[in-house]
């Protein structure tokens, strides 16, 4: 689609995007719930949010990649269908994810012109291209050797080559998705240098983030996204960090779950000083300190991303940290195989239940003994017993609810919240004395989230340490006893819930130390 | 998903049924037979004719119901290791390499070792599937190390088995009374193994085959081990996850895999041949038809027992076209390619469920 | 024989011998480089053998009977591209199911063909001035097929297009992320497609040299399990058709020699020579970088959807 001339206007300013009453459904869950956004030609606007809150899904429809439910799109003013990412390009709209797409084993040019018609009949010209390359780079200085391969470059530098691959095919508006996670704080430096010339140049950037920090920086305005609404958008020279944490956590009544006051038993988990690497070999964890107590449910609140995945690796045996320890006395965990912690009493609610917490294909009471299968309960002479693991599924479906046919049925055909059931049933069932409970009710239903945290509370009374990882901040305040904020790895403040500000937790949580938050 | 036209509709099916699996197999199987039916007529053969000589000779007399058997042996040795390999998501493609080592090992010690029956007979069992356990476990310590693909691997050694083979029936082993063939002397009859009268089954091996199966049953579906095995081959982060180690669980299901090949080895040398000769007319594609006869019990080492008669059927068959209607043998590839084809292609009806109609707007 | 004459029939040979495996792995190459691994090899290779043959029997005219052997062994790749690519199956599985197939029907259609001797077999060519350069030239130049040299040719060219243009770009894209190449608009399935095409008409074409040219005839199983090597080394030449030309010869030199060497070296030995290496390399290559320099495409053997249900 061609640019057009005449474009709808907001306060005499030409308009780049206009998302108007955006609906998205998924099965389950609303991610965008009547959502409008209006981003103004040649500024970069920010979409702040939590996770969960809508920011990708919204830009994933501008990009082509989901088709809205309801709403419609408008580009300089004229409504439009994107419905692939290539007709996105082709509409001057470019996108730089978080997982890069990007061939590993190409070279930058390579990766720059895949998927584009040029050059004579098949051949690439590629001194042509090599130009029109450096020219952009030297342009909006984006230093990269077009004859690199990709694997060989440093994430910023791949960046860059995200983004040139945007700009080789003219792309006008530029969304970036959490682009900063990825970056070392200098890098963070280059890109922000790098937006502000796009943006001189006439570029329209959409930015999407979860740190405050990044927002007071860089953008022109900012909308708060919550839940899945729209709550605000704002110019940023008007708004305050604080005012921004406020409107990205909500001000909703926080305490309506009876909870009895913890009855602290000893210390039973002390973390000194953990590092560890994430998949890509970057740093996760950056010095973690803390200890859990018998009896509590400390909650680490923080946005995905900023490290729990791999904390939660980290202290069941999943993966090794670089530095630090992690005491259960008198084991140090860093140092445990995954069997052995399971061995030893600790349970693991892990974050993807189904992809690594059971296997699909086998039936419930297969599934509710894939870690207790070694014990002397359940195996004999190496011979499984049928019917214990029978009774086992038994009991534990009328006590944890599991609704099925019967314990053989595979768990695969189960619905998301009974599955959510069988691995707490599993993981619970042990009396452990240490829980990690990482979004435990991630995309359940009412009735289930609220069994789900009956259960964990049940387990604390008993005297079992637990350490809840949610993005909900409503769970981390309802359930915690204390509360440890996650940012980058590094711990910014623990909390007791019953002094808890969410202003205070809203800083925190974007990268204010407590100090900072409190003084 | 493919693009499908918008009056088809596929969704994934929950969990076939046991049933449905059975029956979606067995039309393939029968989609096989009418087509290999049509070849039989492009030769001017009547295909009910055909058909009819084959179950004849497979099942009519005393020798083709014995010679069905005898082909299934090493079918169901086979086809039980690899049952176990492929459950624990290793692609053994290697069996027939491991089958020569285990005949190779069979041999030596029935040349060479002068252990005195009643000893040698199982010594060479033992030798044959320690053989054949050592040739697969290399594939595996790769796989579960260095992640290197396992096909290839399996593949290559298959080839270097062969030519092993080769180097020692014409070099170090070569049969001093052989007259210059290419085959080692003949075993001392000790190492005969004993046969079901006048017929070519030799039982030890069709015994150690039917208590492979069993075994192998109960171990996979009773056992810790076989616990551990299932889960590795079905989900391996939930392996992970579980403590279990992939890499000894890969480790056991080949010496398992590799050692039964091995013995089905054993079982071609020591009963049929007694002597070790010209690699492919031992293994005489063994290790790859017991592919399909694994991939056909779909991982039940209880129905390997069926399948590998089944096979028995058409390889017996194969031998009953030539000699009665002067049919190419090849004709019996032929069949298993197809069977093959019907069998991946009918997969999808197993995993998805075509409806025609038109789509609902899912929530 | 002198020492000169050995030499020279050596090369000679081994550059024939060479010429059939290096048509069949650039195919392979291809196939493996948009990500499906093709065992069919070898059945491809012998179907083209007697295709080659019958025609060129029918016809009077070997060139019929290449190009014949082409078109039907691409044909005949169609049906692992539809289960590996389309119905998403076990591509290890589809693959041996072809060879099967393969071996089977060119066994039976072939029964008839056997024995017979061809009457108009592909010429050999001597180029004109470069067969005068000693030892060398008769070596390459005299006597030897066209086909050798259209191997030669092709892996130059299907080396610069599988690096240098646009096709070659999106068939290594496919091979190692096939979400992004489809994300850019690339249709990955007609990709892969064609590449497991090119590599059954490149098999068929292989496969009629054998029995049109370096051994005028037909018998059942005349391949003898070149297909196997030939996939033994795609993995030696690093997925590289210049590599995989050098590797060809080196696998055929291999081969002559055992003949040659019987006497000094185990035959065997020369002979399972390309299954080790071809181990050996993966071994290699499994490290870190090398892995992403030269290593297999990280695609390999997966089926791929878009967007997972």
């Amino acid at each position: 689609m061609e640019k057009r001339g005449g474009m709808a206007t907001n306060n005499s300013v030409p308009l780049a995007v206009q998302l108007s009453g955006i609906v998205k459904r998924f099965p389950g869950v609303i991610a965008n719930d009547g959502v409008n956004l209006i981003v103004r030609r040649g500024e970069i606007h920010c979409l702040l949010g939590e996770n969960g809150a809508g920011k990708t899904t919204l830009m994933r429809i501008l990009y082509g990649l989901y088709q809205p439910d309801e709403g419609e799109v408008l580009l300089h003013g004229q409504p439009i269908r994107i419905g692939s990412p290539k007709a996105a390009l082709a509409n001057h709209i470019g996108m730089v994810h978080q997982h890069f797409h990007l061939v590993p084993t190409l070279t930058v040019e390579e990766n720059i012109v895949l998927g584009l018609n040029e050059g004579t009949g098949p051949f690439l010209q590629f001194k042509k291209t090599r130009q029109k390359i450096r020219r952009l780079a030297e342009e909006y200085g984006l230093q990269v050797d077009p004859g690199a391969k990709v694997w060989q470059l440093t994430v910023g530098q791949q960046q860059r080559v995200e983004i040139l691959k945007a700009l080789y095919r003219d792309a006008d508006i530029l969304i970036m998705d959490e682009p900063t996670s990825v970056l070392t704080p200098q890098e963070v430096d280059g890109l922000f240098g790098t937006l502000r010339t796009l943006v001189a140049a006439g570029l329209t950037v959409i930015f999407i983030t979860h740190k405050l920090n990044e927002v007071m920086e860089i953008s022109d305005r900012v909308t708060v996204l919550r839940k899945g609404k729209a709550v605000a958008t704002v110019n940023t020279p008007e708004t305050s960090k604080a005012e921004l944490a406020r409107l990205m956590v909500g001000r909703e009544v926080i305490f309506n779950v009876e909870k009895k006051p913890p009855k602290l038993g000893e210390k039973i988990l002390d973390v000194v000083d953990l590092h560890a690497l994430n998949d890509r070999g970057l740093p996760a964890l950056r010095g973690m300190t803390f200890d859990l107590y018998g009896g509590e449910i400390l909650g680490v609140a923080g946005v995905s991303g900023n490290g729990q995945h791999e904390l939660s690796e980290v202290l069941t045996g999943l993966r090794k940290a670089t530095e630090g320890r992690a005491i259960l006395e008198p084991h140090d965990l860093t140092e445990c195989s995954a069997r052995t912690i399971a061995d030893l009493g600790v349970a693991h609610v892990p974050t993807e239940r189904i992809r690594v917490g059971t296997v699909p294909t086998m039936s419930i009471r297969e599934n509710l003994i894939l870690k207790s299968y070694r014990s002397s309960a359940f195996c004999k002479w190496s011979i499984l017993n049928e019917k214990a693991a029978y009774e086992n599924a038994c009991k534990a479906m009328k006590e944890y609810e599991i609704l099925a046919p019967h314990d053989g049925t595979a768990v695969g055909n189960l619905s998301g919240g009974n599955i959510q059931r069988l691995v707490l049933a599993r993981e619970l069932s042990g009396s452990p004395k240490f829980v990690v409970a990482a979004h435990p009710t991630y995309g359940l239903d009412v009735g289930a989230t609220e069994q789900v945290r009956e259960v964990l509370l049940k387990q604390r009374d008993r005297g079992a340490g637990i350490l809840l990882i949610s993005e909900d901040l409503d769970e981390v305040f309802q359930l915690s006893d204390r509360v440890l904020v996650i940012y980058e790895g590094q711990v910014m403040g623990i909390v007791p819930a019953e002094e808890a500000n969410l202003e205070e937790i809203g800083l925190m949580m974007a990268g204010s130390h407590r100090e900072e938050v409190t003084s | 998903m493919m693009k499908t036209p918008a009056w088809i509709q596929i969704d994934r099916r929950p969990s076939p049924s046991g049933l449905t699996v059975f029956a979606i197999s067995v039309i393939a199987i029968l989609f096989a037979l009418v087509m290999a039916g049509l070849f039989f007529e492009f030769y001017g053969v009547s295909a009910l004719r055909a058909y009819g000589y084959i179950i004849k000779g497979a099942f009519g007399s005393r020798l083709g119901l014995t010679e069905t058997v005898r082909g299934m042996i090493p079918l169901l040795v086979i086809g039980v290791g690899l049952v176990v390999a492929f459950r624990a998501l290793f692609w053994n493609i290697g069996a027939e390499g491991q089958l020569l080592m285990g005949a190779v090992a069979a041999s030596g010690i029935a040349l060479f070792s002068g252990i005195p029956s009643p000893w040698l007979i199982p010594a060479m069992f033992l030798g044959g599937f320690a053989a054949g356990a050592l040739w697969g476990v290399g594939p595996a310590i790769l796989k579960a190390k260095l992640g290197i693909n396992d096909v290839i691997t399996t593949l290559m050694l298959n080839y270097v088995a062969i030519y092993t083979v080769h180097w020692l029936i014409l070099g170090p082993w070569k049969g001093l009374t052989q007259r210059g063939f290419p085959y080692t002397d003949r075993f001392p009859t000790a190492a005969f193994l004993p046969m079901l009268g006048g017929t070519r089954i030799h039982l030890p091996t069709l015994a150690i085959g039917l208590v492979a199966a069993a075994v192998m049953y109960f171990v996979v579906k009773k056992t810790r081990v076989g616990f551990e095995i299932r889960v590795v081959g079905e989900n391996p982060d939930a392996a992970k996850y579980a403590g279990i180690s992939q890499t000894k669980i890969t480790v056991l299901a080949m010496v398992i895999s590799g050692g039964l090949a091995g013995v089905a080895g054993v079982g071609e040398v020591a009963g049929i041949h007694h002597m070790l000769f010209n690699p492919s007319s031992i293994a005489l594609s063994y290790g790859y038809t017991a592919i399909i006869v694994a991939w056909l019990a779909r991982r039940n080492p209880l129905a390997v027992i069926l399948t590998s008669f089944l096979f028995g059927v058409i390889m017996r068959g194969g031998d009953v076209i030539k000699i009665s209607l002067g049919l190419p043998f090849q004709l019996v590839n032929v069949f298993n390619g197809l069977i093959l084809f019907f069998l991946i292609g009918s997969e999808i009806f197993v995993r998805y469920r075509v409806r025609f109609g038109t789509k609902k707007e899912t929530a | 024989m002198s020492w000169e004459s050995w030499v020279i029939s050596t090369i000679s040979r081994t550059l024939a011998y060479g010429t059939p495996l290096l048509l069949a792995t650039l195919g392979e190459i291809y196939a493996e480089r948009s990500g499906v691994l093709n065992l069919g090899v070898e059945g491809m290779m012998i179907v083209g053998a007697l295709t080659g043959f019958a025609v060129a029997s029918q016809t009077g005219n070997p060139w019929f009977g290449v190009l014949a052997a082409g078109v039907v062994s691409g044909l005949f790749s169609l049906i692992h591209a539809f289960a590996s690519v389309t119905l998403r199956a076990n591509q290890v599985v589809s693959g041996l199911a072809l060879t099967m197939l393969g071996l089977g029907l060119s066994g039976v259609i072939g029964r008839s063909y056997e024995g017979r001797p061809l009457m108009h077999t592909l010429d050999k060519i001597s180029i004109p001035l470069l067969e005068k350069i000693p030892v060398l030239g008769p070596a390459i130049f005299q006597d030897q097929n066209l086909l050798v040299y259209i191997g030669i040719g092709l892996a130059i060219l299907l080396w610069f297009v599988l690096f240098k243009t646009r096709i070659g770009i999106s068939i290594r894209a496919v091979g190692e992320d096939p979400a992004t190449a489809d994300s850019l608009g690339i249709n990955v399935a007609r990709v892969r497609y064609l590449c497991v095409m090119v590599g059954g008409v490149l098999a068929g074409i292989a496969g009629a040299y054998l029995s049109v040219a370096y051994r005028p005839s037909w018998t059942d199983g005349m391949t003898a399990g070149m297909g196997w090597i030939v996939i033994a080394l795609t993995i030696f030449a690093f997925w590289n058709p210049i590599s995989g030309m050098f590797g060809a010869y080196f696998f055929a030199g291999l081969f002559v020699l055992s003949f040659r060497l019987q006497a000094w070296l185990s035959p065997e030995l020369l002979k399972a020579m390309p299954y080790i290496l071809a181990i050996v390399v993966l071994i290699v290559v499994s490290r870190g970088t090398l892995q992403k320099r030269m290593g297999a495409p990280s695609a390999l053997t997966l089926p791929y959807t878009r967007g997972e249900d």
